[in-house]
């Protein structure tokens, strides 16, 4: 027979290393956890990351700005509407490009409805995670007619590649902003739906509450943006602080939590869904005619310097730093990955919790590899 | 006419082949009853392709499971790891020897004089299977999933046990016909005594929940925790192995039923004993009533799985000994003291 | 509704809307005498060594070896609580150091930005900055994943995204797209040195 590891028969607790991941059905993709355990108690945790590096920050020096954005799309693949619309953020930034209102209003349209489709995969697999399946389903069902309208718009569902330099590469299809008021009208009544399912559970609250708990100038000091920094009271959204497109002309709500725990940071995330109906609401009832696109050269050429660009991404600010020699492609862009520094802060969060708590904590991150790994 | 050799070895061996062959089925069919009340609930279809409209699908998921490569891992517990499944499935099958399933001889195996005390022994034997396969695995996934059991066993039944007592003391036998029996002439279900209504309630609902623990089941599903032990104890087990576990689970959710049924339920008496102006219910044979109620309480036993998340594993303790343990003392000495002021039960 | 008549038909006295001009490229400009350079530049004196503004935000380019109490004034005094980002830029063939490592501030005071950088020559260490940012823990092992820049007194400088024993930094401007021949496996007990997913091509082939 072959040798086993030999079993101690005694009092003493004994530390136990385990690995969570690379394939493990709660780490959302191939995020590796080596946690070090004490019966069931977290020891110490240190994610492994890079399983899903492709080298993207890599690839983009040798593509032309354009080219740059599907590469985007693959990021943060569960929200690909908001990566393209930082990429092509910081060139217009850069070249002085002001895009047509109209093309401004439908990547908010685009922006929004991408919030609301990667919340609910958060919703549903942070449920599923925490051991309730059924929520995972509706949410998804919400999902599906939001890939709908997606497809519909830019014929993709996941990777949109929906945003081009100086606006946006098509107008809206005959019928679209009716099909997307009936999703927006009946999406408020679907997420009380799955609130009743889950906020006042008493089993949801008892895994929730005080969990991951971290203050806001702890979440500061982590750089965590995004639901987990409101989640802890800071109320401070890009949308806001920066506005870009035209969220200065919208009327939308920062949800902000009290204790910074995965309570708050779930119910922040529920409220952000309502938000962006909101959003969707008025950009549908203020869509302005004209042009989608402006006066942009053939080739874009942006001058040389650099430029910081970020958006409100739904995982938190996701940045895009470009360094442009005069050519037509970017001499670097870099990408500040939202989730990357929000998973940065997951052994703070998770210390002295019990095992059942890391995966809650990890599926309250809203993490996503794509994008964390580049 | 009926010689021994008819009494005590043909007749038994026939029930028991009847029986085990009946609750195999049914532990199958509960399998497939879940997906499609679970895809019900969740807005899918569920298995609706193997001829006729998915009936079949219990059997050749059975099938494909035996067809299957019997892997072993390299540095397993070779024995133990194949004792594993078989002490988890055996206990939940011999349970059922003594479950009277209507009021003839004929629709039980046998009727032990104490039936309850035999079925909380043999029961508790079933988690052994569990912890064992989770030791044996030398997975430390499996492991954790096997202690986790443990834990939950110690914490579960202890309330169970005076869940039942309570039923004991109102029927004052611990035979099951007898229980079922005293039903019938107390003219109520044990869950809704006619005197001190409320205990008989709370033992109920303590037995159910300390039921759904025992079977890990949904909220209490810890020891197989997918997303947070990948797959608890049975991580390691493919094929034949693993489909015995299932069975071992979905038998058990039977079992628990079936005891809920008996004790509490009026076994196969049908509802409202004591009224007489419902007689007519009585067209209905009372194994019908018996395995109806028991499908109610599979049905809960779904609908946990398709609303609740999961306990945690410290909270799941907590609620076992700092909730369900007093209450069910406390609830045990009301009705002690209730049969001791008020007369016992006639 | 809306959605089909694109072109619509702007008033012809009006103005060209801004969208319909030629562009204007942001154009880099000196900011020495810009509100938060000169606010730093009270702080840390003679520290500042250049100071830009290009599309309204200002670069401060610091000597590496004050660079650590640059960062602190920035964030004890001036506010700049959060680091927002943290990379590197590879300027291969500059004489002045070849890499910039630039930093990104953010205060919540005012929601206003500043960006600093350093110029580090190839083998030489930059200074960590996680004693004053704790976020920049990562950054930092990603920038020296990417570029090969090393951090003084970092926790825990390891590669992040590349595996243990990758040879090579990819970001770096003379790292081939292609990829190279690792010279080391991801599973050193399974594949010899040498003997791992090898060059260019895919992987494995």
């Amino acid at each position: 027979m072959t040798e086993r590891a030999p079993v101690h028969l005694s009092a003493d607790s004994e530390e136990m290393e385990i690995s969570f991941g690379p394939q493990h059905p709660a780490t959302h993709g191939v995020l590796r956890v080596m946690v070090k355990i004490d019966g069931e108690r977290i020891v110490e945790t240190k994610p492994v990351i890079g399983y899903l590096h492709r080298g993207t920050e890599k690839i983009f020096e040798r593509e032309t700005y354009n080219g740059c954005i599907p590469h985007t799309d693959r990021m943060d693949y569960t929200a690909a509407a908001t990566n393209n619309q930082g990429l092509v953020g910081a060139v217009e930034k850069m070249m002085g490009i002001t895009i047509p209102p109209r093309a401004a209003y439908i990547r908010m349209m685009l922006a929004e409805l991408q919030r609301i489709a990667s919340h609910t995969i958060w919703l549903g697999t942070h449920a599923l995670d925490i051991g309730a399946q059924s929520p995972f389903f509706y949410t998804f069902e919400e999902r599906e007619k939001i890939l709908d309208l997606y497809e519909e718009y830019c014929g993709a569902r996941l990777t949109l590649n929906a945003m081009r330099v100086g606006g946006q590469p098509f107008d809206l299809p005959s019928g679209w902003t009716d099909r997307c008021r009936a999703f927006i009208d009946q999406l408020p009544a679907k997420i009380a739906d799955w609130e009743r399912l889950l906020t006042k559970n008493r089993i949801w609250k008892l895994r929730t509450v005080g969990i991951g708990v971290m203050s806001g100038a702890d979440a500061i000091e982590w750089g965590l943006t995004g639901p987990p920094l409101r989640g802890s009271g800071v109320k401070w959204d890009v949308r806001k602080v920066f506005p870009y497109d035209h969220y200065e002309e919208m009327e939308f709500d920062i949800p902000i939590g009290t204790n910074g725990d995965t309570y708050d940071r779930y119910l922040v995330r529920m409220e952000e869904m309502r938000q962006s109906v909101r959003i969707v609401r008025q950009c549908l009832d203020r869509l302005p005619d004209g042009p989608v696109m402006a006066k942009v050269p053939k080739v874009i050429k942006p001058p040389k310097g650099e430029v910081y660009f970020s958006v409100e991404g739904p995982k938190g600010e996701l940045g895009y730093y470009v360094v442009s020699d005069g050519t037509d492609k970017p001499y670097r862009l870099h990408v500040r990955p939202a989730c990357f520094i929000n998973l940065q802060a997951l052994p703070e969060l998770v210390r002295g919790h019990l095992v059942a708590d890391l995966i809650a904590v990890i599926g309250t991150l809203d993490i996503v590899l794509g994008e964390i790994d580049r | 006419m009926t010689t021994p050799w008819m009494t005590y070895l043909l007749i038994p061996l026939i029930k028991i082949v009847v029986i085990l062959v009946v609750l195999i089925l049914l532990a199958a069919y509960l399998s497939w009853f879940e997906r499609r009340i679970l895809a019900f609930m969740q807005i899918r279809i569920g298995p609706n392709r193997v001829w006729p409209k998915g009936w079949l699908q219990a059997i050749a998921d059975a099938l494909k499971l035996f067809s299957k490569e019997d892997v072993i891992p390299a540095r397993a517990e070779k024995l133990v790891f194949l004792l594993g499944p078989v002490l988890a499935t055996a206990p939940a099958l011999i349970v059922f020897s003594v479950i009277p399933f209507g009021p003839s001889d004929l629709l039980r195996l046998t009727d032990v004089n104490i039936g309850i005390l035999f079925i909380l022994g043999v029961a508790s034997v079933g988690i052994y299977g569990i912890i064992l396969g989770g030791w044996a695995s030398n997975n430390k996934f499996s492991l954790m999933g096997g202690l986790r059991s443990a834990a939950q066993l110690i914490s579960y039944e202890v309330p169970m046990g005076f869940a039942v007592v309570t039923v004991v003391l109102m029927a004052n036998s611990l035979s099951l016909v007898k229980i079922v029996e005293a039903q019938k002439a107390q003219h109520v279900w044990f869950a809704f005594p006619g005197w001190l209504a409320i205990p008989g309630l709370i033992a109920f609902f303590i037995y159910f929940i300390c039921g759904v623990a025992e079977t890990n089941r949904n909220p209490f599903d810890l020891p197989e925790a997918e997303s947070e032990l990948v797959a608890g104890f049975h991580t390691e087990y493919s094929g034949m192995k693993f489909a015995f576990y299932f069975l071992a689970e979905y038998a058990n959710m039977v079992v628990i039923a079936s005891i809920a049924t008996v004790l509490f339920l009026g076994g196969w008496l049908r509802p409202f004993p004591n009224v007489a102006a419902l007689a007519f219910l009585d067209v209905i044979p009372p194994i019908v009533w018996f395995f109806a109620k028991v499908a109610v309480f599979l049905f809960v036993y779904i609908w946990f799985r398709g609303t609740f998340p999961r306990y945690r594993f410290d909270q799941l303790m907590a609620l076992g000994w700092k909730v369900f343990i007093p209450v069910s003392l406390i609830n045990l000495m009301a009705v002690g003291l209730g049969i001791l002021l008020l007369g016992g039960p006639r | 509704m809306a959605d089909q008549d694109t072109g619509a038909p702007v008033a012809p006295a009006a103005p060209k809307p801004p969208w319909e001009e030629k562009p204007v490229p942001a154009t880099p400009q000196d900011a020495r005498e810009h509100p938060q350079v000169r606010e730093l530049a009270e702080h840390v004196g003679d520290g500042i060594l250049e100071a830009v503004e290009f599309a309204g935000q200002v670069t401060v380019t610091v000597g590496l070896e004050r660079l650590v109490e640059v960062c602190r004034a920035c964030k004890d005094r001036l506010g700049y609580g959060y680091l927002v980002d943290l990379t590197a830029v590879d300027w291969k063939d500059r004489a002045e150091g070849r890499f910039d490592i630039v930093y990104w501030l953010h205060r919540h005071a005012g929601e206003q930005r500043l960006r600093l950088k350093v110029r580090v020559a190839e083998g030489a260490e930059a200074p960590t900055v996680t004693t004053v940012w704790k976020t920049a823990n990562w950054m930092e092992r990603e920038v020296f994943d990417m570029f090969g820049v090393y951090f003084a007194g970092h926790p825990n400088l390891e590669r992040i995204l590349t595996w243990e024993g990758f040879n090579g930094h990819p970001l770096r401007k003379d790292f081939p797209i292609e990829g190279i021949d690792t010279g080391a496996a991801i599973y050193p007990d399974v594949y010899p040195p040498g003997g791992g997913p090898v060059s260019g091509g895919e992987e494995g082939a």
